[in-house]
């Protein structure tokens, strides 16, 4: 029994070593020093209405979600069919096929980077947003992919089949039948791919167009002097906007789906 | 989508010995110049002491988490999934707060006395290496915990009943039982590792390089697009070893499973 209690308590540590920086950033947020560390000087919103007054900061966070919702509808879009494709139909080379949609996640992003940065100057395209889009949508693919391949191999076939046989045709049957039953792994990659794409820097390092900025880069271009208080407050806004909607959106989902039963 | 991909790896090598006519010289001074040797093999060093540091970091609480019967198990889990959504680079400059001359333990020490100036921690080999375990203990967690929990909780007391010391069963029945997690979850951070370059940029000092700053360094500061195509390809050739040796040994299967 003492060896479980050693367990616990090292246990206990490593969720300390995981989340104690992320809490002094939330904490740091409103503190009222002129320097983004310690010590504590105060309470205030100070550095959050900063934040709210600086225009590059409020660009970057427009241009990263815009990029965020477009990726997150494309790349799901494109995962919902090529899990389809992968689960319900069999057709040649489709080993490879799964293979190559999974790939992207054992190749360095560096690697992805280079490799579509070179292919678009060989057909002569500069860097544009369109590119950053193409980027983060091939990035976040394998997750939407995995997430929904799940749930679709659990979907029983014979519902389709129930439905087909009933006289509906096969795209009737998909946006009645298989798409409301594979919801919740749509809304699961949806999120993957929003969070995935806005918080993606060392791709987009490579891929942004010059002078525009996402959230990321822009805070990686910041912290070149040193760490702003600004940063701070500005990595609460994230925190917030990126672990809170998530979190609520399982809440309320939770919620009803107990209201139902 | 995968046909530009497939393509821009194609393109790699092709623009690498393309763009001015066929020739080797890029490669040439991949193999031949020694900073390119001392960068792969610095490279391969820290990713070999992240992977392990995360292994044995990774692997207790993986096993608390399986093993438990703790009733808000789920709260464990969730709170292993949060860091994912907690933007990379806030994680990473994080640390910042913590090791750094303002930061909180050079802090508590200054405000117990032990220590009149901030300590400098900063900016070493070791701060990367915390700041990569940090971002990428959970994946190995998580893979760990996916084959413990596929395990059946009776085989540790039937070992036990036959006469294994705790530890004897754990590391007779359980450890192997979870080798694909554990191998998955290493795999996984060994080229997370390897292909980053962001990390050492932030937290590491001037001598703190990966490969990846090296193609950073090639594309983005000096424009040398052949030599930073050249070694994209090296490291992804790198890597690729890596992925395939692994592959021979354990299968990639399990590496999907901690996705779902």
């Amino acid at each position: 029994m003492r060896a479980w209690t050693l367990i616990k308590a090292y246990t206990a540590l490593v969720y300390v070593f995981m989340f104690a920086p992320i809490a002094v950033v939330l904490l740091l947020a409103f503190n009222d020093s002129q320097f983004g560390g310690f010590p504590i000087e105060g309470f205030s919103f100070r550095w959050f209405h900063e934040l709210m007054q600086n225009e590059a900061i409020i660009r970057a966070f427009r241009t990263s979600f815009a990029l965020g919702l477009l990726t997150a509808v494309i790349a799901t879009t494109i995962g919902i069919m090529a899990s389809l494709a992968l689960v319900r139909y069999s057709f040649p080379g489709k080993n490879l096929v799964s293979t190559l949609l999974i790939a992207p996640i054992l190749v360095p992003e560096t690697v992805l980077a280079v490799g579509l940065l070179i292919f678009l100057r060989w057909l002569s395209v500069p860097r544009s947003f369109f590119l950053l889009l193409v980027g983060h949508v091939i990035i976040a693919i394998p997750f939407v992919v995995l997430v929904v391949q799940a749930r679709l191999v659990g979907i029983r076939r014979e519902y389709e089949e129930a439905s087909r046989s009933l006289g509906a045709n096969p795209l009737q049957t998909f946006f009645q039948v298989t798409l409301p039953l594979l919801m919740p792994a749509v809304f699961a990659g949806a999120l993957f791919a929003f969070t995935i794409s806005f918080d993606n820097i060392t791709a987009t390092i490579f891929w942004r167009p010059s002078g525009s900025e996402t959230v990321p880069t822009q805070i990686f271009g910041m912290l070149r002097h040193s760490v702003s208080p600004e940063i701070n407050a500005l990595g609460f806004v994230m925190i917030v906007l990126t672990v809170g909607i998530p979190l609520l959106a399982g809440g309320l989902a939770r919620y009803f789906s107990r209201k139902q039963t | 989508m995968s046909f530009i991909l497939v393509y821009s790896f194609y393109e790699n090598v092709d623009l690498a010995v393309d763009v001015a006519a066929f020739q080797f010289s890029n490669w040439r001074e991949l193999f031949t110049d020694d900073y390119y040797h001392y960068a792969i093999w610095k490279t391969l060093r820290m990713s070999i002491i992240v992977t392990a540091l995360a292994a044995v970091l990774g692997y207790i609480p993986a096993y608390f988490i399986a093993m438990t019967r703790f009733r808000h198990k789920w709260l464990l889990l969730l709170l292993l999934i949060l860091p994912f959504w907690v933007s990379f680079i806030i994680r990473t400059l994080s640390w910042i707060h913590i090791l750094g001359n303002q930061g909180a333990i050079n802090g508590v020490l200054q405000w117990l006395g032990i220590v009149e100036e901030p300590v400098a921690m900063m900016f070493t080999e070791l701060t990367v290496i915390i700041g990569f375990l940090h971002v990428f203990l959970p994946y190995m967690i998580l893979n760990i915990y996916v084959s413990l929990e596929g395990i059946d909780r009776n085989l540790e007391p039937a070992a036990r009943t036959l006469g294994c010391t705790p530890w004897q069963a754990f590391r007779e029945v359980t450890l192997p039982l979870s080798i694909p997690g554990l191998g998955a979850g290493c795999l996984l951070v060994f080229v997370l590792t390897a292909g980053s370059y962001v990390t050492p940029l932030i937290l590491g000092g001037p001598d703190d390089f990966l490969f990846g700053n090296l193609i950073y360094d090639a594309i983005i500061s000096e424009l040398n697009w052949p030599m930073g195509a050249t070694l994209s390809f090296a490291l992804l050739l790198l890597l690729g070893l890596v992925v395939v040796a692994y592959s021979r040994m354990m299968g990639l299967n399990q590496l999907y499973k901690a996705f779902s």
